[in-house]
């Protein structure tokens, strides 16, 4: 038999030839797969980390979209006044329940406000609803047309209430979708007769679907009707004599300065209200963009959280890939010597650490990724806002985690490149 | 290690003609591995001067002496060395991966040296499911696959039984005499019967060197048979 033939030896060993970036690859992978249990313990810190982080993102969007969304459909100019005052003395008193507030400070903000476009007076009570044998418990909100205006919330079956409705009392009722399901399942309720805490109205129409309210409560569980009738027979007939409300909803103009519209609103009605300087208002004026703000605070506070949760998970993470690397190197000290008689270069060995401590880190990526898109999945229907994914977020994710295995891995990786050949065969 | 020098080997001067079968003798600590080493390019002297086909070899990077012992040293050492994740086949091609050989080459080269030893159909057994004398085989397939000019064993026999070791031994003048310059450590007279020069240490030096007539290791093998 001939010996192995020369000519292509030679041929192939050109000088720099190394090892393919492949077959580095390969042989990681079946370096990690040895020590499967392992390869997996030292990935977690990488998994938590990298989890925590989509989650993070998608939980902040998902309830950031949630709030716009309610924002947006519940009007972002509104403004919402209320008897008493939140602060006063520092406790809460029974807000909405003073009677400090009424139709008239409405008809006289829309009138002397230029920057108010509706001013709405609302009564407010809990409420029984009976139709035919069905009935339900819900919320009667005694409303003017300008309520229609203010909450840019429109009748989608049936009609508004006609101006003399509003004004002399009607008894017909609108009602929200939630009220028109559970009592109509399906069937057209208009025209239909129910009775509201035993006073008989006519249905007259169906809201559009508002969904949820920022705080959770269904805006469609509703029933709306004209305001006389409402504080005069439904809710609070105490509130029948002085004309109070529970609450004026206000829409700014579109442009108008909303701070600026407040103030005036305040001044108008404190000055209505005769109060002295140095006296508190005796009532509480709550914008939207501040709930806003307060619930975005709020988020940020998470977010921060979890960004430190996700930061010393990665941490972490890596120093449990340099402290796994060291080991493996030292497990394999003879294999590194064998490669090394074998022609590996010192850079073959530092790469084939190298790329093993990236790809140990990169596969905990993925599976933090794919656990992270689960985490915000389940939030996104548990909490029900819509699942936002940023998919610059998970390419970040992914090469972080790949940079946290190349930092981690770099100093085994250099230790094992450094070693004497000899000493390393000689190793048990 | 320790701050003590160690003079493993002093004044040692030789040559090694290409095609020759040497084998290298003396006692514990004298200086064979140290030797035979510095002929693989796995350690360098500290003084002095080794030419490697009469390329100066001594003062080498590590990537240039790396690159040096993959095309033309090929290693053989006592206890195999094989990496045992890796199956027979996977184990050979090793020296190819650092050459920069294609996947399917490699492959192909590895087939042929397995066969070449007499494992064609052992390629894709573990070392662990192999005797010691089929892993010192996949080992000496590992070593010839790169066609190196030299082979280089530190005690081969050491580990395997009498049989075993004649197979071997049969093994390396077969390879010798297709060309191939292999230089064996050992300890056992009756192997070194099979070098045509031994050369012994002592102390870091060389004692004596010998030319002999080689004692045919495949006749041996026949006899033993017979025998049995
Ligand atoms: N890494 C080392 N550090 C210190 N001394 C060493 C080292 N390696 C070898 N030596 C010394 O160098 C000398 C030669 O060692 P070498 O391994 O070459 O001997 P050897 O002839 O191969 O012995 P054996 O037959 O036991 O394998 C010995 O004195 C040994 O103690
Ligand atoms: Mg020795």
């Amino acid at each position: 038999m001939p010996p192995p033939a020369s000519p292509v030896g030679r041929k192939r060993h050109e000088a720099g030839a190394t090892m393919s970036v492949l077959d580095a690859f390969l042989s990681s992978l079946s370096a990690i797969r040895a020590h499967a249990l392992r390869s997996v313990l030292t990935m977690l810190g990488i998994v938590i980390g990298v989890a925590a982080v989509i989650a993070m993102v998608s939980v902040g969007n998902g309830a950031r979209a949630r709030v716009n969304a309610q924002i947006q459909a519940l009007g972002a100019n509104l403004i919402i006044i209320i008897p008493g005052n939140i602060t006063a003395g520092g406790a809460r008193l029974g807000t909405g329940n003073a009677a400090t507030l009424t139709d008239a400070d409405a008809h006289a903000l829309k009138a002397e406000v230029a920057a108010i476009e509706a001013a709405a007076p609302v009564v407010r009570g809990g409420v029984q609803i009976v139709a035919g044998s069905a009935n339900w418990a819900s919320v009667a909100l005694g409303v003017d047309l300008a309520y229609f205006a203010a909450r840019e919330w429109a009748v989608e079956e049936g009609r508004e209430f006609t101006e003399e409705e509003s004004r002399r009392g009607g008894q017909v009722a609108i009602i929200g979708q939630t009220v028109a399901r559970e009592l109509f399942a399906g069937g057209s309720p208009i025209g239909a007769q129910i009775r509201v805490k035993n006073v008989p109205f006519e249905i007259v129409g169906v809201m559009t679907k508002k969904g949820q309210s920022m705080g959770g409560t269904d805006q469609d569980d509703v029933i709306l009707l004209p305001l006389q009738t409402a504080r005069q027979r439904v809710v609070g007939t105490s509130r029948a004599k002085n004309r109070s409300v529970n609450q004026i909803t206000v829409k700014i103009r579109e442009g108008e300065d909303i701070a600026a519209a407040e103030d005036e609103m305040k001044k108008l009605l404190r000055q209505r209200h005769r109060l002295q300087d140095g006296r508190d208002d005796d009532f509480s004026v709550r914008n939207l963009a501040e709930i806003q703000a307060t619930q975005e605070g709020s988020a940020r506070t998470m977010a921060m959280l979890l960004l430190s949760v996700a930061a010393v998970s990665l941490v972490v993470g890596g120093i449990g890939i340099m402290n796994i690397m060291l080991v493996s190197v030292t497990e394999r000290t003879k294999e590194i010597g064998l490669r090394m008689a074998v022609g590996a270069r010192p850079r073959d060995v530092m790469a084939q650490f190298l790329i093993e401590a990236t790809l140990i880190a990169l596969i905990g990526g993925v599976i933090g990724i794919l656990i992270g898109i689960g985490i915000s999945m389940i939030s996104a229907d548990i909490a029900g806002w819509p699942l936002v994914i940023d998919p610059a977020i998970v390419a970040a994710a992914f090469v972080f985690s790949g940079l946290v295995g190349v930092v981690s891995g770099f100093y085994p990786a250099f230790r094992a490149a450094r070693l004497d050949p000899v000493e390393a065969l000689r190793a048990a | 290690m320790g701050d003590e020098r160690v003079v493993a080997l002093a004044g040692v001067t030789t040559t090694i003609m290409p095609g020759s079968f040497v084998a290298v003798m003396g006692p514990s600590g004298s200086g064979k591995s140290t030797f035979m080493n510095l002929i693989g390019g796995l350690d360098k002297p500290d003084r002095g001067s080794y030419r490697l086909k009469g390329r100066e070899v001594a003062n080498l990077s590590a990537a240039d002496l790396a690159t040096t012992r993959n095309r033309e040293i090929g290693f053989v050492f006592q206890q195999f060395n094989l990496l045992q994740r890796v199956d027979a086949l996977g184990n050979v091609e090793l020296p190819m991966i650092y050459a920069g050989v294609g996947r399917a080459r490699r492959r192909e080269l590895a087939a042929k040296a397995l066969a070449r030893v007499g494992l064609a159909d052992r390629m894709t057994h573990l070392p662990l499911q192999l005797s010691g004398g089929q892993q010192q085989r996949v080992a000496i397939a590992r070593a010839l696959v790169n066609s190196p000019a030299c082979l280089l064993a530190d005690e081969p026999t050491g580990a395997l039984d009498s049989r075993t070791s004649l197979e071997i031994m049969a093994l390396f003048q077969e390879l010798n005499r297709e060309g191939m310059t292999v230089i064996i450590v050992t300890h056992e007279s009756d192997v070194a019967e099979f070098a045509g020069r031994v050369i012994r240490f002592r102390d870091g030096k060389i004692v004596s060197d010998v030319e002999q007539v080689q004692k045919d290791a495949a006749a041996s093998l026949a006899s033993w048979a017979e025998a049995a």
